[in-house]
């Protein structure tokens, strides 16, 4: 150890209860911040995925064009076949296809105009939870069932039950009069009052037949086993699509910018209340070494008078600070990694989230989602505001007088 | 060779409204391997003196040659250098930095110097041996007596051979015995490495270890003898 090092050392531990007040706030902010930065990380996983899951999924095969100026003409040929395609190359059954179109929908009462997505029964549930919130009735049994799944809304509004029979009006794909009649199958409630209300659900085989698609449909939704696999499978999709340079793959970023939006703009608001903690954090620091450097200003002389430059000085307060801080990031992250681990895997809540969480078909408990991000990003940047805040009392030493300052009491 | 050329240094400082000489068209020469007394009262000037000697202090005019080396001319920088390796300080209060040991103390200087560890650790022990402090440099200030301390201060002034060591009233906090046993180890180093010294006192005691004592009052030199030094046998 160096006699630099060694000075810096002994020198934290001159006043033991100052430095370890400054080590307990370095501390106690980078625990903080470890598992507010986890939750945070986890949190947005856990947002980006339920609300993915609920109807977007996280990619989508989309005819291009088609998601800026959404039309019934743009559509993707042989949807089915292509999906079932996707379904074999990926190895995995969370990819649906989907056919969307706008009809008058009426009851025996009363008329509203519906979103209609034609979907297939046997692999909807894999790409999405809608058809898990089902209240009344079931799901679709089987393709070309004419069948119709509505929101609870849309069914208080059209005041309509299970079995009753809705009568459809709409355009066709190449703009002819599409009209049929389904029966309520299912009644689901996602809470999302627009949803419950404006959107409804037909087997793909009977939305084809009543719209006259023809075997199209418009976009197949994809989901990836974890979110951190997005771009490794979108790669793998885009290489399917070779053939058919109409068709792009949408990320979910893409298809739901308000999601990535609202995301950054969290982000943004929890990091300006971090930044007011590390701020705090950094003017303790500021605080204890320039108390340390003006109590050592006759000792600071001594070492100039014996031939010591001030950038040699200003270099063992910066590595004191260098050591302080390393203890705080040390102990910090470390007591930060504990908690958040331990959270988890076990999870935590708080008062009415599980009646919440029931209802919008979430998961009941959250679960902060440790990674090398989370451990390291808050804890690195208070040890450089710690290291900046030192950057003063160093710069002072540039300006004392070897015999002014060996006068200092 | 002279060791130190000082030509009419003048110093003053304000304290409150009132304006303080310091030096007063001050000219001296000391000779290499010298030993000199500067002494007089308090506010004589024999600090100001010793610290334009050393480069931590600045005249308001006049000239200074510490060897070859024209002081008055140089900046900060070139300052710490001509300090940290042609001249040794001792102080009044020792000074020691307290967090290191004895043995720290003295490498300090050499670390700065940027001299190699083993040659640090060799000459550091054969120092701290030199000035009677072998078995006590793992100790640190705090744990050594005052004569202690200042032997500590000494090794840390001549470790790095200067060629002058400026010493500011190093024997006031010291008891006679302890005081006579430094100024016997001023003279031993003076002999046996001709190393130049110049020390500011007002002790007598002192001044009869001088060759050469120059008085002074008032920042002025009022009178500059040449007396016989006691030779101290090895």
């Amino acid at each position: 150890m160096t006699i630099t090092l060694r000075m810096a050392w002994r020198n934290l531990w001159r006043h033991k209860r100052r430095t370890w007040l400054t080590v307990g706030a370095m501390v106690f902010s980078n625990l903080i911040l470890v598992f507010s930065i986890s939750l945070q990380l986890g949190s947005y996983r856990m947002m980006i995925d339920n609300t993915l899951k609920s109807y977007t999924g996280h990619m989508q095969i989309q005819r291009e064009g088609y998601n800026d100026e959404p039309k019934m003409r743009s559509s993707i040929d042989a949807i089915i076949p292509l999906a079932d395609k996707v379904r074999k190359q990926l190895g995995s059954d969370t990819v649906a296809a989907r056919g969307v179109a706008f009809a008058m929908t009426s009851s025996e009462e009363r008329s509203y105009g519906l979103q209609i997505v034609g979907v297939e029964p046997e692999f909807e549930p894999n790409v999405s939870t809608l058809p898990g919130l089902i209240t009344k009735g079931s799901y679709f049994e089987h393709s070309n069932a004419e069948e119709i799944i509505i929101g609870s809304v849309l069914a208080r509004n059209l005041r309509v039950g299970i079995g009753d029979e809705l009568t459809l009006l709409g355009s066709g794909h190449d703009g002819s009069f599409a009209a049929g009649i389904a029966i309520v199958g299912g009644i689901f409630e996602s809470g999302i009052a627009e949803i419950d209300r404006s959107m409804a659900q037909l087997p793909i085989g009977y939305f084809q037949n009543l719209f006259g698609m023809d075997g199209r449909g418009h976009n197949i939704v994809i989901n990836a086993p974890e979110l951190s696999q997005l771009s490794s499978v979108q790669h793998a999709v885009n290489n399917i699509l070779t053939a058919n340079d109409r068709l792009v793959v949408l990320d979910w970023e893409q298809l739901q910018p308000g999601l990535k939006q609202a995301i950054q703009a969290d982000f943004t608001s929890a990091w300006f209340m971090y930044g007011v903690l590390i701020v705090l954090v950094a003017f303790s620091v500021l605080n204890t070494q320039l108390m340390s450097v003006l109590e050592r200003t006759r000792e600071f002389g001594v070492m100039m008078a014996l031939g010591v430059k001030p950038a040699r000085l200003g270099s063992l307060v910066i590595t004191e600070t260098f050591v302080m801080s390393g203890l705080g990031l040390a102990i910090g992250a470390v007591l930060g990694i504990a908690m958040t681990y331990y959270l988890s895997i076990v999870g935590f809540s708080y008062p009415g989230m599980d009646q919440m969480a029931e209802r919008f078909n979430l998961p009941d408990r959250m679960y902060p989602s440790l990674s090398l991000l989370s451990i390291m990003l808050g804890p690195s940047i208070v040890f450089l505001f710690s290291l900046l805040a030192s950057i003063y009392p160093a710069i002072r030493l540039f300006f004392l007088q070897p015999v002014a300052a060996m006068r200092a009491v | 060779m002279s060791s130190i050329v000082c030509k009419d240094l003048c110093k003053t400082f304000q304290q409150g409204e009132e304006i303080i000489t310091g030096l007063d068209h001050v000219s001296i020469e000391i000779d290499a391997g010298d030993f000199v007394c500067l002494s007089g009262p308090s506010g004589s000037g024999k600090t100001t003196l010793l610290n334009a000697m050393g480069g931590l202090d600045t005249p308001d005019s006049g000239r200074i040659r510490v060897g070859n080396t024209q002081v008055d001319e140089l900046g900060k920088g070139p300052l710490a250098d001509m300090r940290l390796h042609k001249i040794g300080f001792v102080f009044q209060a020792y000074n020691l930095i307290p967090v290191l040991t004895a043995r720290e103390n003295v490498e300090f200087v050499m670390q700065v110097r940027g001299e190699p560890a083993q040659e640090r650790s060799q000459r550091s022990h054969q120092i701290l041996k030199e000035v009677g402090l072998e078995g006590m440099e793992d100790r640190r200030p705090a744990q050594l007596s005052g004569g202690q301390q200042q032997r500590v201060a000494v090794a840390r002034a001549i470790v790095s051979k200067p060629t002058l060591v400026l010493a500011d009233e190093p024997t006031a906090n010291l008891d006679s015995v302890t005081a006579g046993q430094l100024m016997d180890l001023f003279v031993e180093l003076n002999q046996n490495h001709n190393i130049t010294f110049v020390i500011a006192t007002h002790d007598t005691r002192v001044m009869a270890y001088a060759r050469r004592l120059i008085k002074m009052r008032d920042g002025k030199i009022i009178s500059d003898e040449k007396q016989q030094q006691p030779q101290i046998e090895d």
